[in-house]
């Protein structure tokens, strides 16, 4: 399953910058694995050790934060839009 | 020599007897004596906070001759430690005629920063717009909204960097109706800290305080108390304390490297810099809240972790620290997702991973 999934400020050092990136995977678990697989370091940004959701990270399946749908389990379709924000703005 | 009714109405016991004697014009009414403990003005309480030593939370986990405290920065009346560089801000824009009436003050904050700003625009009866990342805690944007301030929301995949960008922008399509405080670039943000949080560090540990460590966000705190402390003892050691990665979760930090760094913020003035996770400093939360009774903000979770590592590194000191502002405005955040593990049966792991360490 294709799926965009934007990449905040944060992370871009992964993408060359760039701030939209192509990525597959049927659940949001296994776009993870491509991610890491095309962008090496972006997992343990994503996860932790137990492979969760790291606790400051939101990701939005097409506007809906995962945690309230299947969290990494979710089910991801063809097309599909995923957010990765930061729960937070750093500075004061 | 200023005549006693242009300054401050002073108390009687004030006067110094051995000093040459100050002729009053008048005799200060008892009703303008303020008694200790009674402001004219919300500003009147800005500083002043109380300085706490971390007891039972070190218990065991630091050596004997090692003290731990922290300024708790919450008990100013907008909730944190920016009420210091907020005012200095707005005080020295107005002596230099930067901010006068018809002006509406406008910076880029994800929070604290426009909290203070916010409430000292009440106070002054100035207006107050704030530009934000939309991700900031729901918390922040009410209490803004509710000392009457207007919010201008920047994109969240773009973090502090993207309000900082909008704000320049809405500044550039109307540089005269705007006063920008830029607490990033302000002197007067590391000034506040030179002038209060400093002095009162230096008078609350008696002169002690051998380390001093704050966290980062515009790099004002660390700045302007390090300097003073340094000119009263240039032994005292000055560190920063800074998320280990650009993703983090920590409200209000600034992961230098890869961040626009801040014109106030010199690093070569500093000591040194230690970086801290985000899940060691949420723990360090919990683990405040459950043993010295204080609920602080993540910020004040960081900064704790940096003091602890400082004091397992040294054999004897005293060592200060500031947590930033209490942690009733970020319950509804990341912070406390999943916390019930970590109730008494887990701190115990907290502080037993601590003891390993």
């Amino acid at each position: 399953m294709a799926v965009r999934v934007r990449v905040p400020t944060p992370l871009r050092r992964f993408t060359a910058g760039v701030d939209e990136v192509p990525a597959d995977g049927t659940s949001i678990k296994a776009v993870i694995e491509d991610l890491e697989r095309r962008h090496p370091g972006m997992r343990e940004r994503l996860l932790d050790e137990k492979g969760d959701i790291r606790r400051f990270v939101n990701i939005y399946l097409n506007g809906d934060d995962v945690r309230f749908l299947d969290a990494i389990n979710s089910k991801v379709k063809d097309g599909d839009d995923i957010s990765i924000v930061p729960a937070i703005a750093g500075g004061r | 020599m200023a005549t006693t009714s242009q300054s401050f109405p002073r108390l009687p016991a004030d006067a110094d007897l051995g000093a040459p004697v100050h002729v009053r014009e008048r005799v200060v009414p008892l009703s303008e004596i303020v008694p200790v403990g009674r402001a004219n003005s919300t500003l009147d309480l800005v500083g002043n906070t109380p300085l706490l030593e971390l007891k039972r939370l070190t218990a065991g986990l630091i050596p004997a001759g090692v003290r731990i405290f922290a300024k708790l920065e919450g008990f100013n009346p907008g909730g944190s430690v920016k009420d210091r560089p907020a005012k200095k801000m707005i005080e020295v824009g107005i002596a230099e005629g930067k901010l006068k009436p018809g002006k509406v003050i406008l910076d880029s904050t994800s929070g604290n920063t426009g909290i203070a700003l916010a409430m000292i625009g009440a106070t002054l009866g100035y207006p107050v717009e704030l530009v934000m990342p939309s991700n900031v805690s729901r918390e922040r944007k009410k209490i803004v909204e509710a000392y009457g301030a207007k919010i201008h929301y920047s994109d969240p995949m773009e973090g502090s960097d993207g309000a900082i960008l909008l704000c320049r922008k809405l500044l550039a399509e109307n540089p005269a109706g705007y006063f920008k405080p830029d607490q990033y670039n302000n002197e007067a943000n590391a000034l506040a800290h030179f002038e209060t949080t400093g002095p009162e560090i230096w008078r609350q540990t008696n002169g002690e305080v051998t380390h001093f460590a704050a966290a980062i966000g515009t790099g004002g705190t660390v700045m302007g108390t390090g300097r003073f402390l340094k000119s009263k003892s240039r032994a005292v050691q000055v560190i920063a304390v800074e998320p280990d990665d650009a993703m983090h979760g920590l409200e209000g930090l600034k992961h230098m490297a890869s961040s626009i760094v801040p014109g106030i913020y010199h690093e070569q003035q500093l000591d040194d810099k230690i970086q801290v996770g985000t899940e060691e400093a949420y723990e360090m939360v919990y683990a405040l809240g459950q043993t010295e009774g204080i609920l602080v903000g993540q910020s004040s979770g960081a900064a704790m972790v940096a003091a602890l590592k400082v004091a397992r590194s040294i054999r004897a000191g005293t060592i200060v620290t500031v947590f930033c502002d209490f942690g009733d405005k970020y319950l509804s955040t990341n912070l406390w997702i999943g916390w019930q593990e970590w109730r008494r049966e887990r701190l115990q792991q907290v502080i037993a991973k601590w003891q390993k360490k």
